[in-house]
């Protein structure tokens, strides 16, 4: 037996000290675990717990009041949905043109480069500065005013560079020979784009969306910024209904009404001298979150659906 | 390479370079191509021989860097295919290509045969219909896939799924049809099925086919060229190739001392 071969029992004690570090390191892994889900479990546990004498439907059909236990979240959760879809009808077209633009038709050169690079930058721009630019150019400068279209655009801005990196992570998770495949049938680059490049990467786009979106909604500072008002007790207007003032809505009135969301309207409790508004604020705290859970719930549901019939 | 042969050109490579940024990939090629004929194209890897296939669908106009110098003339109405002023679709759109690895859509049996058709404007469904059946046909995978064209591609086996492959570059009537290795991902008996096949397609297109294999050279081509470090050294009818090679490196290559 040469001299560099181990025996036996030295292979064993090399495996025995291995297994050692191995079972040192999964019980780091799990402790870890635990204190994340630990601190998801009591925040969620301690809302609702603190939140559950306001869990009536009278909590979600009232509008906000001076008394505690009348108060509601109906203008909130409507401005936030209603928020949302502007946001999501302005951000997703955008950001698919421009993720698809760049990993599609851009030439690589030093000016995409730049853009690149500034992409990726503006998703770390803090969210109050486009609060700032939002109030400048939505609120005055367009004349959109303090409404729910300053803020879905406002918010679509914010999400934007989410949105076109996960567009473009997507396509490029498609194999080179799919377009080729597609280009060698005499496609143009566009309907290689429309039938295939779109269509294959939209799980994953939507997953970017998903997230911006959830990003959003819980925005608070921006949406102060631009003027949204913390008591407010109408709705914005139906389209084509008549208001009690005898005008009738017309489609898309609704957009330039005043508006409120959840999380300003959290905020707005928590701050209150009357403690009985915490309870308020603790079941505002937990719909919000069971918003942001039920649309991630959508999205890993479409993704499961579309994905099963992408493979290559 | 003075071949003294009958029938007429598909094709011509003339004088054909080709650069991949600085790399000089072919050089100075000159080649034909027999109308309804099999041209096999060997070599061991990284040769060029695919690089040569995939400059007859300008396939490299697809990534920036690439540049060819030469033509390759296309007939019978003699359009130089590598022309700038001839738009890379146009040439797609006469010159079909099935690659190495199938690669099939990610989409029903029926859409992955009707797309080139669709991308060409067509939506009568009754012609839509009777080209994939014709396509599907002609790739001798119609059996297999009659009663299944709405399921995904996907769900056939790989020398299925590469026979679908030749079907949609068969739907759109090519006059020349590129073979990338098309049997290199297929055991053998797919690959003795994909062999029939182009021998059978001979009788409507013109094929030219890379392949690493010499036997299948030998097996399923009428004239074989053997290149070597991007270029052609030796060019001639198969049963002359692969009997009475002309030139050493070919020799070498084909008895096995090589490659």
């Amino acid at each position: 037996m040469q001299a560099n071969i181990l025996t036996t029992e030295q292979i064993r004690a090399l495996i025995a000290k291995g297994k050692l570090k191995d079972a040192v390191f999964k019980a780091v892994g799990i402790f870890c675990l635990a204190i994340a889900l630990l601190v998801i479990v009591l925040l969620v546990s301690d809302m609702v717990m603190k939140g559950s004498e306001r869990f009536t439907v009278d909590f979600f059909m009232n509008f906000a009041s001076r008394r505690a236990t009348q108060a509601g979240i109906l203008s909130a959760w409507v401005g936030s949905l209603l928020v949302m879809l502007v946001t999501a009808l302005a951000a997703v077209p955008l950001g698919v043109a421009a993720g698809v633009y760049l990993e599609e038709y851009a030439k690589r050169n030093w000016i995409t480069e730049l853009i690149e690079i500034n992409i990726t930058n503006l998703a770390a721009v803090p969210s109050i500065v486009y609060g700032l630019l939002a109030l400048g150019i939505f609120v005055y400068q367009f004349g959109f005013g303090q409404s729910i279209l300053s803020a879905g655009l406002t918010l679509a801005l914010l999400i934007l560079p989410i949105i076109i990196v996960s567009t473009r992570e997507a396509i490029r998770a498609i194999p080179a020979m799919i377009r080729e495949g597609s280009m060698a049938v005499g496609a143009t680059r566009w309907q290689t784009c429309r039938y295939h490049i779109i269509p294959y990467a939209m799980p994953g786009i939507l997953t970017g969306v998903i997230i911006g979106l959830a990003r959003a909604i819980g925005e608070t500072a921006p949406i102060i910024t631009i003027g949204a008002l913390t008591f407010i007790a109408f709705l914005p207007p139906v389209p084509y209904t008549t208001g009690t003032d005898g005008v009738t809505a017309g489609m898309f009135d609704w957009v330039m009404s005043p508006f409120t969301v959840m999380p300003i309207q959290i905020f707005n409790w928590t701050s209150r001298p009357d403690p009985a508004f915490e309870v308020n604020a603790a079941a505002a705290g937990f719909v919000l979150m069971a918003m942001v859970l039920s649309m991630n719930a959508v999205a890993i549901y479409l993704r499961y659906k579309m994905r099963k019939n992408i493979k290559w | 390479m003075q071949i003294h042969d009958k029938s007429p050109l598909k094709a011509e490579a003339r004088n054909l370079s080709f650069y991949y940024g600085e790399a000089k990939a072919l050089k100075n090629i000159n080649m034909p191509i027999y109308d309804k004929k099999v041209t096999a194209l060997i070599g061991p890897s990284g040769c060029g021989k695919s690089t040569y296939l995939r400059s007859f669908n300008r396939m490299h106009d697809l990534y920036p860097g690439n540049r060819y110098e030469g033509e390759i003339r296309f007939f019978p109405d003699n359009t130089n295919l590598l022309s700038p002023e001839v738009d890379p679709i146009e040439v797609r759109m006469r010159v079909g290509m099935v690659f190495q690895k199938p690669n099939p859509f990610p989409k029903s049996i029926y859409e992955n045969v009707a797309y080139g058709l669709r991308v060409r404007g067509e939506n009568n469904k009754r012609v839509l219909d009777d080209k994939v059946e014709h396509a599907l046909r002609g790739a001798a995978i119609w059996d297999e896939a009659k009663d299944r064209l709405n399921e995904l591609a996907s769900n056939l086996s790989g020398g299925q799924q590469q026979r679908l492959c030749i079907a949609r570059a068969l739907a759109t009537d090519p006059e020349l049809l590129l073979f990338d290795e098309p049997t290199s991902a297929l055991d053998p008996i797919a690959t003795g099925a994909i062999e029939e096949l182009v021998h059978e397609l001979k009788k409507r297109v013109t094929i030219l086919i890379v392949t690493h294999n010499m036997q299948q050279a030998a097996r399923v081509s009428d004239y074989t060229a053997y290149m070597y470090l991007g270029e052609m050294i030796e060019f001639g009818k198969t049963d002359e190739i692969f009997i009475k090679p002309q030139d050493k490196r070919t020799e070498d290559y084909i008895t096995g001392r090589m490659g």
